[in-house]
């Protein structure tokens, strides 16, 4: 993957160059973050088991892709008719749709392939995606392999650097497990309030926020809903919401936007 | 193997299966009972199969569950697998591609399931269900806490029931770890040669220690 020459130091002269185009209130407020927004020019990415494509509750999905490795060549499934495997990635995509109704959305689906291979095609699938340029990447899931952490992070951060801000659901139990728990990303554990609107930062990381998660009524396949609990779907509520913020502030860097969900969090200035 | 040492490893061995499979199974029915469910499971993985295996059940139909095997990606199980997110849901009928089949077939088809990863350290080695928990009741971050609870214990126990296996397996002279059962035969066999081949034999084996 090529990287930028990054700006290393910041002449007098320069300082100018580098003024940011974005105005920033007095106070953040959610009607400042995205009233009005609609999710509109934002570009979602859901790395997961596929999304159901003619779903009432997705709508559109602008790509379908499917990552598979076969030997060690990785392959890329350009226009992938599978569908969902397991309902799994239409329910996060319905919930991103719900908040962000106007978002484009992709799906590389990294699951399917049986349990074996499933960590490297995770990491390749995440690969592709950042290469991608997308703006939000929702991932509600992880791997435990400890081969795969120094690749994941690197990644991470790559996506960090380019401006594609990954969403990733955190763990609830006791064990180490990636990409979520890496400072470039967004880590979402549960609460169990009804508003999907209602998010908490909290204070105590890694787990970085807190969103919607327990019984919530989801798209499934076969046109279905289901009422499921999890981190996997408090995970999309951020990223749908991170949706919102980027299409009315495209100009955001993944550590704007963390400071916008910030500031705009239900315990911090979101409730009032 | 002499004898001794087969005797010596037999004897820690030989047993534990049945005791894990006890523990295992007491881990199920603890589980159905604290969340007032009408099953619960444990699958192990296999990983050579790439399947997933039902190794406890507590249900009506327990006994004919066990041993039975579903490919690794099957349904919800599958999916919490391969993801390490646990996963709850509360109506899966209506979910038509929830395996239904699979269901079928263990005499069980569930309204509810709560499905958590069995983690121990960075494997995966299997997947323990909760079926149908009272739907009258809301489903709580504290639930999901408790079965978290309950997945840390089934996984050491299934750590410890592979462990014995791989053990029994050795025993047996099958399995990765055969090898080192057969090499431990030969060089009991070699022990009246003295044409210098244990010696080069034993040098070898010391050089591969220093390897791993």
């Amino acid at each position: 993957m090529s990287e930028e020459l990054p700006a290393w130091s910041l002449s007098a002269e320069a300082v100018e160059s580098i003024a940011l185009p974005e105005e920033w209130p007095g106070q953040v407020t959610r009607e400042w973050a995205w009233g009005g927004a609609t999710g509109a020019g934002a570009r979602v990415c859901v790395l997961d088991s596929g999304i159901e494509t003619d779903h009432p509750l997705v709508g559109d999905v602008q790509k379908s892709v499917a990552i598979s490795i076969e030997g060690d060549e990785v392959l890329v499934e350009d226009n992938d008719s599978a569908g969902d495997l397991c309902g799994h990635g239409t329910a996060c995509a319905g919930v991103i749709r719900s908040l962000a109704p106007d978002c484009e959305l992709v799906s590389v689906r990294v699951l399917g392939a049986g349990y074996t291979g499933s960590g490297a095609v995770l990491l390749e699938g995440l690969r592709w995606a950042i290469e991608q340029g997308y703006d939000v990447i929702n991932m509600s899931l992880s791997t435990t392999k400890q081969k795969f952490a120094s690749l994941l992070h690197e990644l991470a951060d790559t996506a960090y650097f380019r401006r594609t801000m990954l969403v990733a659901s955190a763990h609830n139990m006791p064990v180490e497990s990636y990409p979520w728990r890496f400072s470039s990303v967004i880590s979402v554990g549960s609460h169990e309030q009804e508003d999907p609107f209602e998010y908490y930062y909290n204070p105590d990381p890694p787990v970085e926020f807190f969103a919607r998660g327990v019984d919530v009524e989801v798209a499934w396949n076969g046109g279905g809903r289901l009422v499921c609990t999890g981190n996997s779907f408090a995970t999309p509520h951020i990223a749908g919401i991170a949706a919102l913020v980027l299409s009315k502030h495209p100009e955001l860097t993944p550590f704007q936007l963390k400071s916008v969900l910030y500031l705009t969090a239900t315990n911090v200035g979101g409730a009032k | 193997m002499s004898d001794e040492l087969r005797a010596a490893v037999a004897a820690g061995v030989l047993g534990s299966e049945d005791q894990y499979r006890a523990l295992l199974q007491s881990i199920v029915d603890v589980a159905r009972a604290i969340f007032k469910a009408k099953a619960s499971s444990i699958l192990l993985l296999d990983e050579e199969a790439d399947e997933l295996v039902f190794e406890a059940a507590a249900d009506e139909a327990s006994e004919a569950l066990i041993g039975k095997r579903f490919p690794s990606s099957t349904g919800i199980a599958g999916f919490v697998l391969v993801s390490r997110q646990p996963l709850v849901i509360e109506d899966v009928l209506t979910d038509p591609r929830f395996s239904r089949e699979t269901a079928e077939s263990t005499g069980f088809v569930p309204k509810g399931l709560m499905a958590v990863p069995l983690l121990h350290e960075e494997r995966v080695l299997g997947v323990l269900e909760v079926l149908d928990r009272p739907q009258d009741t809301k489903f709580t971050l504290a639930e999901m806490g408790l079965l978290g609870l309950f997945a840390n214990q089934a996984a050491i126990a299934l750590d410890l029931l592979q462990r014995a296996r791989l053990a029994q397996a050795a025993l047996k002279g099958e399995g990765d770890l055969g090898v080192v059962a057969r090499v431990a035969e030969s060089l009991e066999r070699l022990r009246d040669e003295e044409d210098g081949s244990r010696e080069t034999a034993l040098r070898l084996l010391a050089e591969l220690e220093k390897l791993l």
